[in-house]
């Protein structure tokens, strides 16, 4: 890596994060835990492993998936592709065999940001590299995990994912932890690139155990004519989680949709934010968040909407709804025009649910709480736009599932 | 003697927000019978449908609510609707994300005829086709952004789905069309029973109408009067009709002892 990119996480090391509870690494193992036998397919994974993968999207069977990547606490486990149209292996490998990877790093996240980021700098994260080649169209996604495995353990990843010109790319990223693990740390850098004419879905899937520090750091870098569609599904409990991705829309007619579905559980602290900076001729962004609290959990909904350009027009909407006297969501929805001629909006509700809706299902014979669960379960179902009809079907299924335990 | 009688109300009177809506009601229905409920707005009519299905904000002061000789006046809604109350809304509320299908599927589910699934029964397919709505318009969002007409064939619907004893018909009728609203009669008839005779059905029902059109196509035993909370008259349905029309509210209640 380069001298000034290594001077500038040295500096950082220590620098607390923005936003979110500052984490102490000393609390957790860092690349001193065990290593994880690398296997050739996630059909020879534990039927135990099978199954939280696949609460979180990741079908070990492998079948409608491009490919698979699988990092158990710092070891690639797998890493297969059966696509053409796409490369895809573990970081590490990606700079060995191509010098020009080490050009992306560290320029859609910058790398001290804070100690999180400089961490990854000055560490050996795991972490994948993606690449889908110049014209090509997978319909399948390529689905990637990060799992931790053992206790008390600091995953790091960094994750470089690049589409090609006219490429159009689709990944599914389940994260999860182990039966036995309450405590852990989850320390993952994404940077993706998005070529002319390129699009990438990306579908994210949480479901970390209870005592569990998250610290996604995510920077998305859109040229002109392309499409970066995110979203975030997360309605386990988990102790922290604090993320605020960030998408630079310079290119012409690039175009953002960050969709996100949070369920706050037990005392569950989630901090979820999206950005969007939009400095190309007639970018845009949409930002769609669905909200529900319930026990003691907290939740800040954070977005935020610069239009630097003319003809940019970006739209936020954060829906709320407050199950408990004890939980709470804090909507901060934040729009910046300093352009002319640009469209920025937001709308943002927070509320309980509505007495109405629940007599209206009661009188047609559901229980109280039947009644609050199905509209709870409804609010939470948001119809993801932008996947291909495979895929949306999918992503269906996976969001059903994470709502159910709400 | 068999007993027949299935809703007994008895000097009800209803409380909304500390505000006495409802008084002095006595209504006593028995099976098989279909009555009318008349009364020009904000008389109270909808207020008492909402009374006897308990809902919350709705305080019975005085009275008391039997529905098949149980008394019903403290129950909650479930347990109202569980032992055969039903009802159409006037104006029911949309709730994003809940599908018309998935109301449908707990609705024939709770009255036993199959158990909880993601399809729908073929009965329950048959009943939408009958009605009107494809199979696209099942999975809408319920009662969002659903034209007038449709809400009300998507309420009775839900009613044929769920098969209630008792059923409260708030305005069916109300801005549908000429067609629509013969086809509606005709689904009401069969959740009255009235394909049957008289002395064998087993349902009854309390409906609200305005312009009273609809029973052209639904016989209706007696027609009740509400104005001000009270029931202020009762009689036949066609006679009572005829004399709202003629004479205004005011003057039927005034000459209604001749009914
Ligand atoms: N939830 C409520 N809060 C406050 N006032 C209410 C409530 N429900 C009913 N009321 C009042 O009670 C009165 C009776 O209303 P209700 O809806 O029963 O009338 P209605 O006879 O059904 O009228 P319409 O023919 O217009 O439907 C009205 O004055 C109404 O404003
Ligand atoms: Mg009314």
């Amino acid at each position: 890596m380069l001298r000034n990119t290594l001077e500038r996480a040295e500096k950082a090391k220590k620098k607390k994060a923005a936003l979110g509870e500052d984490i102490d690494f000393e609390n957790f193992e860092g690349e001193e835990a065990g290593e994880h036998e690398e296997i050739e397919s996630l059909k020879d994974l534990s039927d135990k492993n099978k199954k939280s993968l696949l609460k979180v999207g990741v079908d070990a069977s492998e079948t409608g998936r491009a490919g698979s990547f699988l990092q158990i606490d710092q070891s690639k486990v797998c890493s297969n592709c059966k696509s053409e149209a796409i490369e895809l292996m573990g970081l590490q490998q990606a700079i060995k065999k191509y010098d020009w990877v080490k050009d992306y790093m560290w320029n859609a996240v910058p790398v001290d940001t804070d100690k999180y980021t400089a961490k990854t700098a000055l560490g050996e994260p795991g972490g994948y590299f993606i690449r889908s080649l110049p014209n090509t169209k997978e319909v399948f996604p390529i689905q990637a995990c990060m799992f931790i495995g053992d206790e008390k353990v600091a995953q790091t990843a960094h994750n470089i994912i690049i589409a090609e010109e006219n490429s159009e790319l689709h990944i599914i990223t389940g994260c999860s932890t182990g039966d036995d693990v309450q405590s852990a740390m989850h320390v993952g850098v994404s940077e993706f690139y998005l070529k002319k004419g390129a699009k990438i879905t990306f579908t994210m899937v949480h479901n970390w155990a209870e005592q569990v520090e998250v610290r996604p750091r995510t920077g998305v870098i859109l040229n002109d004519d392309t499409t970066y569609i995110s979203n975030y599904i997360l309605t386990s409990p988990v102790n922290t989680i604090q993320t605020y991705p960030t998408a630079y829309c310079q290119g012409e007619n690039s175009k953002v949709v960050f969709q996100s579905i949070l369920g706050g559980q037990k005392d569950s602290i989630l901090d979820a934010g999206s950005r969007a900076i939009l400095t190309g001729k007639n970018s845009s962004a949409e930002m769609i968040t669905r909200a529900v609290s319930k026990d003691e959990s907290q939740i800040y909904t954070r977005g935020h909407l610069a239009g630097k350009s003319p003809d940019v027009r970006g739209h936020l909407e954060c829906m709320g709804l407050v199950l408990s006297d004890d939980s709470l969501i804090y909507s901060v929805p934040e729009l910046e025009g300093s352009s002319t001629d640009l469209e920025l909006s937001h709308e943002a509700a927070v509320g309980k649910i509505a007495e109405e809706e629940v007599l209206y299902l009661m009188s047609r014979g559901l229980t109280e709480d039947e009644a609050a669960s199905m509209i709870v379960k409804g609010f939470l179902s948001m119809d993801i736009a932008g996947l291909p009809p495979e895929l949306a079907a999918e992503t269906k299924k996976m969001i059903d599932q994470s709502i159910q335990g709400m | 003697m068999v007993v027949r009688l299935l809703l007994e109300i008895t000097d009800l009177a209803v409380e909304v927000s500390g505000k006495e809506i409802l008084s002095d009601i006595d209504l006593y229905i028995d099976k098989g019978e279909t009555h009318v409920l008349l009364g020009p707005n904000g008389s109270g009519k909808s207020t008492l449908f909402m009374s006897m299905l308990g809902f919350p904000k709705y305080k019975v002061i005085r009275g008391e609510i039997l529905f098949k000789g149980e008394d019903i006046t403290n129950m909650t809604t479930t347990e109202r609707v569980q032992l055969g109350l039903g009802v159409s809304f006037q104006n029911p509320p949309a709730i994003r994300g809940v599908k018309l299908k998935d109301l449908l599927n707990i609705e024939s589910s709770k009255n036993g005829t199959k158990p909880v699934s993601e399809e729908l029964s073929p009965e329950t397919v048959a009943l939408a086709d009958k009605l009107k709505f494809s199979d696209q318009f099942l999975e809408r969002d319920v009662n969002l952004g659903f034209s007038g007409g449709e809400v009300k064939r998507s309420e009775i619907l839900q009613l044929l789905a769920q098969k209630p004893d008792f059923i409260m018909f708030d305005e069916p009728d109300s801005g549908v069309d000429i067609e629509n609203v013969e086809l509606l009669a005709e689904e009401i008839n069969v959740l009255l029973d009235k394909d049957k005779k008289p002395g064998l059905r087993e349902k009854s029902g309390l409906l609200i109408t305005h312009l009273g059109y609809i029973l052209n196509f639904v016989g209706a035993n007696t027609a009740h009067v509400l104005m001000d909370g009270k029931i202020a008259c009762s009689g036949d349905p066609t006679e009572i009709l005829e004399d709202i029309r003629k004479e205004g509210f005011k003057g039927c209640v005034q000459c209604c002892g001749i009914h």
